[in-house]
């Protein structure tokens, strides 16, 4: 991939490292990078990480388990509910517990929301790392709608703290499930929009065609997960080979695992423009099948009482004061708790010493392995093809950095 | 699922009887304890028998337990896309013995033994280019530890005089109270004491 036209005398004048970051705005957060150049060539690149690193993992062994709940909407910020989910279902199978049928439709309902969240940051930054400005104000333009939808079920536009052990905190305000139906009856005219700007774009596919190619060897070997499986072509999505919730229960025909062909950037973001249509479908099936009944498991020791409860029962007072102070305890053992998050597996490995606080929190960030593999995946490119692999790796530092 | 997961247990604990301890499944996982120094034989294994193909490291991570003589215990998730099943592997090891690095036959474990070296300071032998990860420049100790605290030792400040930014050590106006709610009974049943009145009441009435 060396440009043939440039050759210098000697090796030494063409070879020279460059710092990249942290503070740059391709590099989607904080990360350097020192890289190793050949002339335009990438020989080595060398991530530095950690400069958002805030170590929730030893905050978490401070925190009882609902404490550390708000922690994980601090991960992949832009995702924050799907982080949330691996964390309340790590705790929900240490406790045997079975969350109530709408709770689950919820949050099936909410994490796909969270993809379309994630889904549409990644393309149009990665349309702008390539040079289009456009499409991020038009995709923003979505993503402030289904925001609006994560504040009216939470209070909250991006904390939201909302999946809690046993469901979810509260039930939807009337009308909401309408406005999502609304919203999902024109999200596909949206995506058509953003797709006539990027998808047959000349510099768009310039940029993305065969660069970054990811084969199955690489795959196995650098752990990857999520669009980076499937734009190589194999359907490898926990929502179908190891369904959790009630993704068992959504028909073939709405769900569908999209797979791409080549591995490349391209077929990446692809990937990403059809399951963003896909999650359309699913959350319309969730609306259309969403039983009512409870949210959150009624007279467990995980969920709080009701308050009118509290204003009759002396118990459901000392009950909810235990707690929010003491919090529940979780028998001792040892669980791994996985979900498909937007940028692939993520998942939290939760050791308990049967305490009110997690012993060991672990956090296994999808990114994470997918920078790792930044150089693997790098070198032999142009420079400008970094920041474009880099942009179609998903990367937000939140989770990367934990 | 387990009985699937059962069988598979005792068939790696069969075929490599000299490398893991034991097993158990447990919340429909399987859990093997592997001797230390075989770690990368037995990933080997796993990696290439028909019954395994655990191809994907899916992640390392240390857990300390001060008290044990082997302090550490390092945790390995591995998946098999190709089976579709999950499997945990756990060595214990301590601050001066080096476990065998799985970077030569999962580069991903280069980051993942990074990490677990930051964290914890536990050392990995025969990776390539072991340094700090996620800490910052020149830090100094291992913040996983149970033993480190949670507001560690240095705090920053950008100094206006120096223009730069300056360590210097923490310094709290309060001391960091660590709010312990074991009480000495056994925490809360499931059932809430005094409900049974409730319904007794309900009865008479």
């Amino acid at each position: 991939m060396a440009d043939s036209a440039y050759i210098s005398s000697s090796d030494d004048d063409r070879k020279f490292t460059l710092n990249f970051g942290p503070q740059h705005p391709a590099a989607h957060g904080v990360l350097r990078m020192i890289m190793d150049l050949d002339g335009e060539v990438v020989e080595r690149i060398d991530s530095h990480v950690g400069l958002l690193h805030r170590g929730t993992e030893k905050l978490l062994e401070y925190k009882t388990y609902l404490q550390g709940l708000p922690y994980f909407d601090r991960l992949d910020y832009v995702a924050p509910m799907n982080q949330e989910h691996a964390w309340c279902l790590a705790i929900e199978r240490m406790l045997g517990l079975e969350v109530p049928r709408r709770a689950s439709f919820i949050r099936v309902l909410y994490s796909e929301i969270g993809r379309i969240l994630s889904h549409m940051l990644n393309i149009t930054t990665q349309a702008m790392d390539c040079g289009a400005l456009a499409p991020i104000t038009w995709g923003f333009e979505e993503r402030e709608v289904l925001i609006g939808f994560y504040e009216r079920a939470s209070g909250s536009r991006m904390h939201s703290a909302y999946f809690r052990p046993g469901g979810v905190h509260q039930d939807l305000p009337p009308d909401l499930l309408d406005d999502i139906m609304h919203f999902c009856s024109r999200f596909p005219d949206a995506i058509a929009h953003i797709e006539g700007l990027i998808t047959e774009n000349r510099i768009f596919k310039q940029r993305n065609v065969d660069i970054g190619v990811v084969d199955e060897k690489m795959i196995m070997e650098w752990g990857f997960s999520g669009v980076m499986v499937r734009g190589s072509g194999l359907a490898w999505d926990l929502r179908r080979s190891q369904p959790y919730e009630i993704y068992d229960e959504i028909p073939g025909d709405v769900f569908k695992v999209v797979v791409g062909n080549n591995g490349d950037n391209y077929d990446r973001y692809v990937c990403r423009m059809e399951e963003m249509l896909i999650s359309c479908d699913i959350m319309k099936w969730c609306i259309e099948n969403m039983p009512e009944g409870e949210v959150l498991l009624a007279g467990s020791k995980v969920s709080p009482p009701r308050r009118g409860d509290m204003k009759r029962s002396m118990e459901a007072l000392i009950h909810h004061f235990k707690l929010y102070t003491e919090g529940f305890h979780v028998p001792e053992g040892e669980v791994y708790a996985c979900v498909e998050a937007p940028k692939g597996e993520f998942g939290v490995y939760l050791v308990s010493d049967g305490t009110n606080r997690p012993y060991r929190a672990k956090i296994r960030a999808p990114g994470y392995p997918h920078l790792a593999a930044m150089d693997h995946l790098c070198k032999g490119h142009m420079l400008a093809d970094v920041s474009a692999i880099l942009g179609s790796l998903d990367i937000v530092f939140g989770e990367i950095d934990r | 699922m387990s009985e699937a997961l059962k069988e598979l247990g005792e068939h790696i604990s069969e075929s490599c009887a000299d490398m893991v301890k034991s097993f158990h499944v447990r919340h429909g996982e399987l859990t093997l304890l592997a001797e230390r120094d075989s770690i990368l034989r037995l990933s080997k294994f796993l990696k290439d028998d028909n019954q395994c193909v655990f191809e994907t490291l899916i992640d390392i991570c240390g857990v300390d337990y001060p008290e044990r003589s082997q302090r550490f215990e390092v945790v390995y998730h591995f998946l098999s896309m190709r089976l579709n099943q999950r499997i945990r592997i756990k060595i214990s090891t301590n601050e001066g013995a080096a476990v065998p690095s799985l970077t030569g036959l999962h580069p991903s474990a280069d980051w993942f033994e990074r990490e677990a070296f930051d964290m914890y300071g536990i050392r990995f032998a025969g990776h390539p280019d072991m340094r700090r990860l996620l800490t910052d420049y020149g830090f100094e100790g291992y913040p996983l530890r149970k033993d480190f605290p949670l507001t560690g030792y240095t705090e920053v400040r950008y100094d206006d005089l120096e223009k730069r930014v300056v360590y210097e050590p923490v310094s709290l106006v309060q001391e960091y109270r660590n709010f312990d709610f074991l009480s000495p009974w056994e925490g809360m049943t499931k059932e809430l004491p005094g409900d049974e009145k409730a319904e007794k009441e309900a009865d008479n009435g």
